[in-house]
């Protein structure tokens, strides 16, 4: 128990990171979510094509590579060089954004058609008809989908100890280097912590699930 | 831009060769998930209710926990406790074990999507629980989610540079390799980009087209309205498909 105690404020400090990395990754993946995923749906057939290539580059390939290589080749590709937390903050948000962008666009096309119809019959113009007809419909069901990607995010962070980013994982291997008699504690140490940042996102998609299937009629 | 084609045409051969560690990890893996899975489906259906119990929280920690710590844990704290294996053995356990609770979760959505009756035609034949599973449910069930089991063994794939943490040369860490000797990073760790793009699109495709002909070869005889592959709208519909069978089997 001491043991887990000596630890526990250096991993805590790590913790911080992993949460900050969460949240701002987070916000950017949902903001390219719905960019890419109304790109997907759009009437210009470029955009549609556009959108399609990103999102299928960015799950075609692993994450970690995404990750390394914006950490190590885009330096000497285009001499753009970023930090650790801006590399894994644009790796984590463009992965994730293209997986989530998958399910604004699903959910957008579970939209029965007639919505769309009486939109137009309702003469509403293009945006209208998306603003206050399909996406208000749209976005409980996308709601679940997002609290799932938010915990696979939550994974995914952990990555960035491989780009030397001081974030939980990171700070759990450097004690592991002084420490090595302690390695089991630690790494149990770290599993719970991440379980327990992972507990909220759990709980609110659960709910989120839920309120989802409450009084939805089905075809 | 400084891209090197000579060096792009030196280092392609080595490259592949590690592709092949990480097709090789990936199929183990798929495999022990697939076996495991099945085996998590069925505690967690158990009439026992603690083991019901300890299935959904096995499962709620396994999965929101990440992987690469998981493998820490079983390539740094494991030899302490007794127990060593080698750096391949030890990532493709883990990440079958990471992905067997995501495959359990498919078999159940197949598995209750199979109608009430055939449980209760079973129970009147006085089949027997194993004989039940074994010659009627599991047949069922099984097939017509083949197509979402596979877009697991995608993501598996894309899971393996992951490996390199705990020094498996797959890929990534060769390409690694290759950049930190040569001190150029970009046109392995692109090349690799390419070969995981190349090898996921190529089997996703081939994956839609098996899921196509799957909702013709088991009765649901609608075409499939979007060319949805990814894994959560899978999950997504067949979930809204094991509900709806279920309402309409109320009325």
């Amino acid at each position: 128990m001491t043991t887990y105690l000596e630890i526990l404020p250096e991993l805590l400090r790590g913790a911080g990171v992993t949460i900050q990395l969460l949240l701002v990754s987070t916000l950017l993946a949902f903001t390219i979510a719905f960019i890419a995923g109304l790109g997907r749906v759009s009437k210009h057939f470029l955009v549609r094509k556009l959108t399609a290539v990103y999102v299928e580059v960015f799950r075609g390939t692993s994450l970690l590579v995404q990750m390394f290589w914006i950490f190590f080749a885009l330096p000497l590709a285009f001499g753009l060089e970023l930090s650790p937390f801006w590399t894994g903050v644009i790796a984590l948000g463009l992965n994730y954004g293209a997986y989530a962008s998958e399910i604004v666009r699903s959910a957008i096309t579970a939209i029965p058609k007639g919505q769309t119809e009486a939109a137009i019959a309702l003469n509403m113009t293009r945006w209208q008809r998306m603003r206050l007809v399909i996406l208000p419909q749209a976005f409980r069901i996308m709601l679940p989908g997002f609290g799932n990607i938010s915990i696979e995010l939550l994974k995914g962070t952990s990555l960035v100890s491989l780009i030397t980013m001081a974030d939980l994982t990171y700070q759990g291997l450097t004690l592991r280097n002084t420490n090595i008699s302690q390695t089991t504690e630690i790494f149990v140490a770290l599993l719970i912590i991440y379980f327990i940042i992972a507990l909220p996102l759990i709980f609110t998609t659960r709910y989120l699930e839920r309120r989802t299937a409450r009084g939805v009629a089905t075809q | 831009m400084i891209w090197d084609w000579s060096y792009t045409v030196e280092i392609f051969p080595t490259l592949l060769d590690a592709m092949w560690v990480a097709l090789a990890a990936t199929v183990v893996a798929y495999s022990i998930s697939l076996i495991l899975g099945l085996f998590i489906t069925l505690a967690g259906r158990s009439s026992f209710k603690p083991l019901i119990w300890l299935t959904l929280g096995f499962i709620s920690f396994i999965r929101s926990t990440p992987p690469l710590v998981q493998l820490f844990f079983a390539f740094f704290a494991l030899p302490q406790l007794g127990i060593s294996l080698s750096a391949f053995a030890t990532g493709v356990i883990v990440l079958g074990i990471h992905y067997s609770t995501y495959v359990s979760e498919i078999y159940r959505s197949g598995i209750e999507a199979i109608p009430k009756g055939q449980w209760e035609a079973s129970k009147a034949l006085n089949f027997s629980q194993a004989y039940t599973w074994r010659k009627i449910i599991l047949p069922q069930a099984i097939p017509p989610v083949i197509p979402m089991l596979g877009n697991y063994l995608i993501v598996m794939f894309k899971e393996t540079p992951m490996l390199s943490a705990i020094t498996v040369v797959e890929m990534l860490q060769t390409a690694k390799i290759i950049g930190s000797e040569n001190f150029s990073y970009l046109e392995p760790i692109t090349i690799v980009g390419a070969l995981f793009l190349l090898l996921s699109y190529s089997s996703s495709i081939l994956i839609r087209k098996l899921e196509n002909r799957m909702k013709y070869a088991h009765g649901n005889s609608k075409p499939v309205k979007s060319k949805n592959d990814t894994v959560m709208a899978n999950v997504v519909s067949t979930i809204k498909h094991a509900l709806s069978i279920r309402k309409t089997e109320r009325v």
